[in-house]
């Protein structure tokens, strides 16, 4: 039943020298809040570096910050030149460190890894799309990808929520998603501020809403484990069926080539095997405490 | 009634009604519309109405002696207040209109005399009040746990 995107890797597969990180150098960095707590990175490889494939939407990059640590890291962007953009919060040793370095400044990258979101699976249907928080940049590839081949895709709704309106990252492009007409884009905040114009309450009323064809939808849901649990849930509710509902799912990776056993869900290794899930295959685990 | 009908079939929330009891609704409802700021509920005030909003924004919210905290805002197809369903009968927060507003009103104390003579439609609209209730509770309770702050819950890593 697994699609074809969502083979896991074999080894043949797995670009060269999976374990040995590039250089790539930051082209350019992009506070995504006013605090600088979420920020994007371009990056491209440095001369004599042979990248390898392009990542496809939902695939991450381990990113290695020379003496501090590595991180996975998903891809939200590609630009038009082959550049990578990666959208980080800072929240730990390494992801604070990164916080700190500039333009000019060379990372070790290896990747592309792990599973892709199903896009090309959602040729023709609706496609329902529900990130959380940072959840909105592994999904950003997504989007632009359903707005690049518009015709390919029936509705595209995309429910964001965020912590506060000041958390919202993407700000400019959300404005100018906002401002095309076929395309269905709803924001929430769980905590307004008096000058909140949007939505308040949680992701998943935006689901609730409805508007999209409950037989033929595609639905990928990113953020925290809990919201995408009660978002699947409220997917369930509106008639879609599990097996057309994928989450992404996080866990801490050391070798992210399915080797180390470090990210194991279950059965599943997070790195190999996912991020992208279909619901099924996670649901399990969703239920079961402090897995 | 045959325009009130057709809106209600529409309607996610009234979807498994058989059409007997969406009949009985749609003799219990009106198209009203109010300008944005309208006030719709107050806080511990005696409520016999529900809503349908078709268009526009409703802000619900809790009144603090600072002024009012808006905790959740409801849209198109949303369901506007189920104090109406059960005793004492009194809104537990305030709703006010964002924008100008377009509804279906109905009248709950009506409806409530159909629920008690046909029990078949009473469980039916219990069961989905029940239902919208429960999703409230739930989403009042993932906004309170602030899963979206630094080392909030539910992060894989
Ligand atoms: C496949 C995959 C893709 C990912 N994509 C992204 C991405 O695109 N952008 C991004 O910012 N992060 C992403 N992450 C999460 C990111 O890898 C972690 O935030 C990072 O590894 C933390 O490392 P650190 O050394 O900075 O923090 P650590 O020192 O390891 O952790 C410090 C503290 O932060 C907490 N913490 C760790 N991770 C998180 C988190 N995600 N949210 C909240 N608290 C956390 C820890 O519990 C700990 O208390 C992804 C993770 C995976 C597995
Ligand atoms: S990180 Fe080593 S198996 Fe996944």
């Amino acid at each position: 039943m697994a699609p074809e995107t969502l083979q896991p890797r074999t080894d043949s597969a797995l670009p060269e020298q999976a374990m040995a990180p590039q250089p790539w150098r930051i082209r350019s960095v992009r506070p995504d809040v006013a605090s600088n707590e979420v920020f994007s990175w371009t990056l491209y490889p440095e001369p004599g570096v042979e990248p390898g494939p392009l990542p496809t939407p939902g695939q991450f990059n381990m990113l290695y910050l020379f003496g501090v640590g590595e991180v996975p890291i998903s891809v939200s962007a590609i630009t038009a030149d082959g550049g990578i953009v990666h959208t980080t919060r800072a929240v730990g040793s390494v992801t604070r460190t990164m916080q700190d370095l500039g333009p000019g400044a060379v990372v070790g990258l290896r990747g592309p890894f792990g599973t892709a979101w199903p896009v090309e699976q959602a040729r023709g249907r609706d496609l329902v799309l529900v990130a959380g928080g940072i959840g909105l940049a592994p999904l950003r590839p997504v989007i632009h990808a359903a707005l690049e081949r518009r015709a390919d895709f029936g509705r595209v709704v995309v429910c964001y929520g965020a912590r506060a309106p000041g958390d919202m990252i993407f700000r400019d492009e959300l404005d100018a998603w906002a401002a095309r007409g076929d395309f269905d884009l709803r924001v929430t905040v769980d905590r307004a501020t008096a000058a909140w114009r949007g939505d308040v309450g949680v992701v998943t009323q935006l689901i609730d809403r409805g508007g999209f064809d409950r037989r033929n939808t595609v639905a990928m849901v990113c953020g925290p484990e809990v919201m995408m649990r009660f978002a699947a849930a409220s997917l369930e509710r509106r008639g879609l069926k599990p097996e057309d509902i994928y989450v992404s799912m996080e866990r801490n990776m050391r070798c992210a080539v399915g080797f180390c056993g470090h990210c194991q869900i279950g059965s599943q290794f997070v790195c190999r095997d996912g991020p992208v899930f279909p619901y099924p295959v996670m649901e399990p685990a969703f239920r079961i405490r402090e897995l | 009634m045959k325009e009130l009908l057709a809106i209600l079939e529409q309607q996610p929330f009234f979807e498994d009604f058989d059409p007997m009891h969406l009949r009985l609704l749609a003799a219990c409802a009106a198209k009203l519309s109010y300008p944005a700021d309208t006030r719709l509920m107050r806080d511990h005030e005696p409520t016999e109405t529900f809503w349908l909003i078709r268009e526009g924004q409703v802000a619900l919210e809790s009144p603090l002696r600072e002024g009012c905290v808006t905790f959740q805002t409801l849209g198109p197809g949303d369901i506007l207040g189920w104090s109406w369903l059960l005793p004492p009968y009194r809104a537990s927060y305030d709703a006010r209109a964002l924008t100008e507003l377009h509804t279906l009103r109905f009248d709950a104390g009506v409806l409530r005399e159909h629920m008690e003579a046909d029990p078949a439609f009473g469980y039916m609209l219990m069961k989905h009040f029940s239902a919208l209730i429960v999703q409230r509770l739930q989403a009042a309770r993932l906004q309170a746990l602030d899963i979206y702050s630094h080392g909030g819950p539910g992060h894989g890593t």
